[in-house]
């Protein structure tokens, strides 16, 4: 539904060019939500501002459902804009309209009747839960209200596509949850393509069922949702899981790690367990069939996109044979095992 | 007080307003249009034109740095060809609009300047043209900072007004010269004044009405 090909984005020219973007390449199919992460300054809001052309790419092109929108500009552009809503952080509504009247925008821009108005912007309102606040103006509304408020204003033209500009940023975690909690619904109902750009993990957990990361203006990783939480293949990746999931061995741990094992050290790893692993009881097997003691430092369970997902940082304790049975146990059961190093023990 | 002077505050004070509202509906007809075109030609916005803009800048500066008085007085010829006269309220009416376009223009385009660009932009992506940009998002969100400056452009063309009267142009500028001043008549000079002051705090209530029931932030 959404194809980047080779998307590159300069500002400026000469020796104070910066390249906001280089060689994207992203495709986003019919009915997914694709999250792009990043820190700020990625590229992420221009890696958006593109897709609608509010940025014209430098170079590469931009195909939203199989019209190539980089070719066009003008009357035919704004005509493949109706078909791409996009809400923002912050939500952008008319201070001098209602909340009916900003939904209706779209649909005026477009020269809609004004019964059909009535009869399209209606159904909208009760679809984001705002009814009973056609007649009021933004000012009056919460931040999240206004937000639904963009939601329905962006779904007015009936698009294909949604985009969505950190469109939870402004809003504290309830509010972010339930504008989510809309967004995935309006996905499933309307089998809407979104594609989303945020800084939390939170978002990308909650709604997302691909990512892709980007760093420097560059995706450089994409995976499934699932996949991304269980294994993400990048330094970037990690730190983003791990800060995240705030799972990192204790400070004093972490100083005493080495990366290579010594005389009577125990490796420290992270495991990772999805799918049946969860449920399997595999730490008191482990320790029954290997003979060594597992010292459990830190533990939690996430659900993500109805996966249950299990991390663990753990000591193996025993000598160096029983240990290397531990690990190779563990290797081959299904899930993912990093040896974050060997600490040292007294004897 | 006699019949004749009360019949001639009356003239004067209808006069006054006759010569306010002329220039400043024409001015605000033109006036706005060019605030608008100041704001949406500057480099970055929908309708960038940078010479354009910067054209249109200098005209509108050297017509706000003439004093009112020199350009009342530089234009009679233009004023003459206009209106067939350089002495009376419609004589007036030309320097005052004249002077109250520019004027116009520059508080319209500061009022455009306070919305949030993330509006226009939100329109933008909605497949909006420039037109319906300026018509359906800039205009009613500057309404309120729009009367405001139709407020103040009201008022300084009351004070305006009253300087043309130094040179003919009729209402109670004129009158307090000839009356007040020249036959040192203390009551006229006082009622002038005193109307005068009544107008301007007209216009201000009314300004503040509108712009108050035009907010909705």
């Amino acid at each position: 539904m959404i194809r980047l090909t080779n998307l590159s984005k300069t500002f400026g020219a000469g020796s104070r060019a910066v390249k906001a973007l280089a060689d994207v390449d992203l495709h986003v199919p019919q009915g997914q939500i694709h999250g792009v992460i990043g820190l700020s300054g990625a590229g992420k809001s221009t890696l958006i501002r593109c897709v609608n052309l509010l940025e014209r790419p430098t170079s590469g092109t931009v195909e939203v459902d199989g019209q190539t929108l980089t070719s066009l500009s003008g009357p035919a552009l704004n005509q493949a804009r109706h078909r791409i809503g996009m809400i923002f952080q912050h939500f952008n509504l008319l201070t001098s309209r209602t909340v009916f009247a900003n939904i209706a925008l779209p649909l005026e821009l477009m020269g809609v009747k004004r019964d059909e108005i009535t009869k399209r912007v209606t159904p909208l309102l009760e679809l984001v839960g705002l009814a009973d606040k056609a007649q009021q103006y933004p000012a009056q509304l919460s931040g999240g209200q206004k937000q639904r408020v963009a939601i329905a204003r962006a779904l007015a033209s009936r698009p294909q596509v949604l985009l969505c500009d950190e469109a939870t940023s402004a809003l504290d975690p309830h509010t972010t949850a339930s504008i989510l909690e809309l967004l995935k619904d309006i996905n499933q109902k309307l089998g809407l393509t979104i594609l989303l750009i945020t800084h939390e993990m939170e978002v990308v957990k909650s709604i997302c069922h691909r990512v892709s990361l980007i760093s420097g203006g560059r995706l450089v990783e994409e995976a499934d949702v699932g996949d991304f939480f269980t294994a993400p293949r990048t330094q970037l990746g990690r730190d983003f899981l791990n800060e995240f999931l705030e799972l990192e061995p204790p400070r004093e741990l972490i100083d005493r790690l080495e990366q290579t094992p010594g005389p009577n050290s125990h490796p420290v790893v992270r495991l990772a367990f999805s799918g049946d692993a969860v449920s399997t009881p595999l730490i008191s097997r482990l320790a029954r069939e290997c003979g060594v003691d597992v010292s459990i430092l830190q533990a939690k369970v996430e659900s993500i996109q109805e996966r249950t997902l299990g991390l663990m940082i753990a000591e193996l304790m025993g000598d160096a044979e029983d240990t290397r049975r531990a690990l190779a146990y563990l290797q081959s059961h299904d899930l993912t095992v990093e040896v974050l190093g060997h600490v040292q023990r007294d004897v | 007080m006699s019949s004749a002077m009360f019949n001639l505050i009356l003239e004067a004070t209808l006069d006054t307003l006759y010569m306010v509202a002329v220039s400043g509906v024409i001015a605000a007809l033109v006036g706005i249009p060019l605030g608008v075109l100041l704001y949406v030609t500057r480099p970055g916005q929908i309708l960038a034109q940078p010479v354009l803009q910067s054209v249109l800048g200098i005209i509108t500066n050297i017509g706000r740095s003439i004093p009112f008085i020199i350009l009342m007085v530089a234009i009679i010829p233009f004023t003459r060809m206009l209106v067939g006269s350089s002495i009376g309220t419609n004589a007036a009416a030309v320097p005052l609009t004249i002077a109250a376009i520019p004027f116009i223009a520059r508080l319209v385009e500061g009022a455009l300047n306070e919305i949030s660009p993330g509006l226009v932009e939100a329109a933008q992506s909605m497949g909006a043209t420039p037109w319906q940009i300026i018509t359906k998002v800039l205009l009613p969100e500057a309404r309120g900072g729009i009367f405001t400056a139709l407020t103040v452009t009201a008022v300084t063309l009351v004070s305006y007004s009253a300087m043309a009267g130094a040179v003919g142009g009729g209402g109670l500028g004129d009158l307090g010269i000839r009356y007040g001043y020249n036959r040192f008549n203390p009551t006229i000079m006082l009622i002038t004044v005193a109307i005068l002051v009544v107008m301007v705090q007209a216009f201000q209530s009314l300004g503040d009405y509108l712009v108050r029931k035009s907010d909705h932030k």
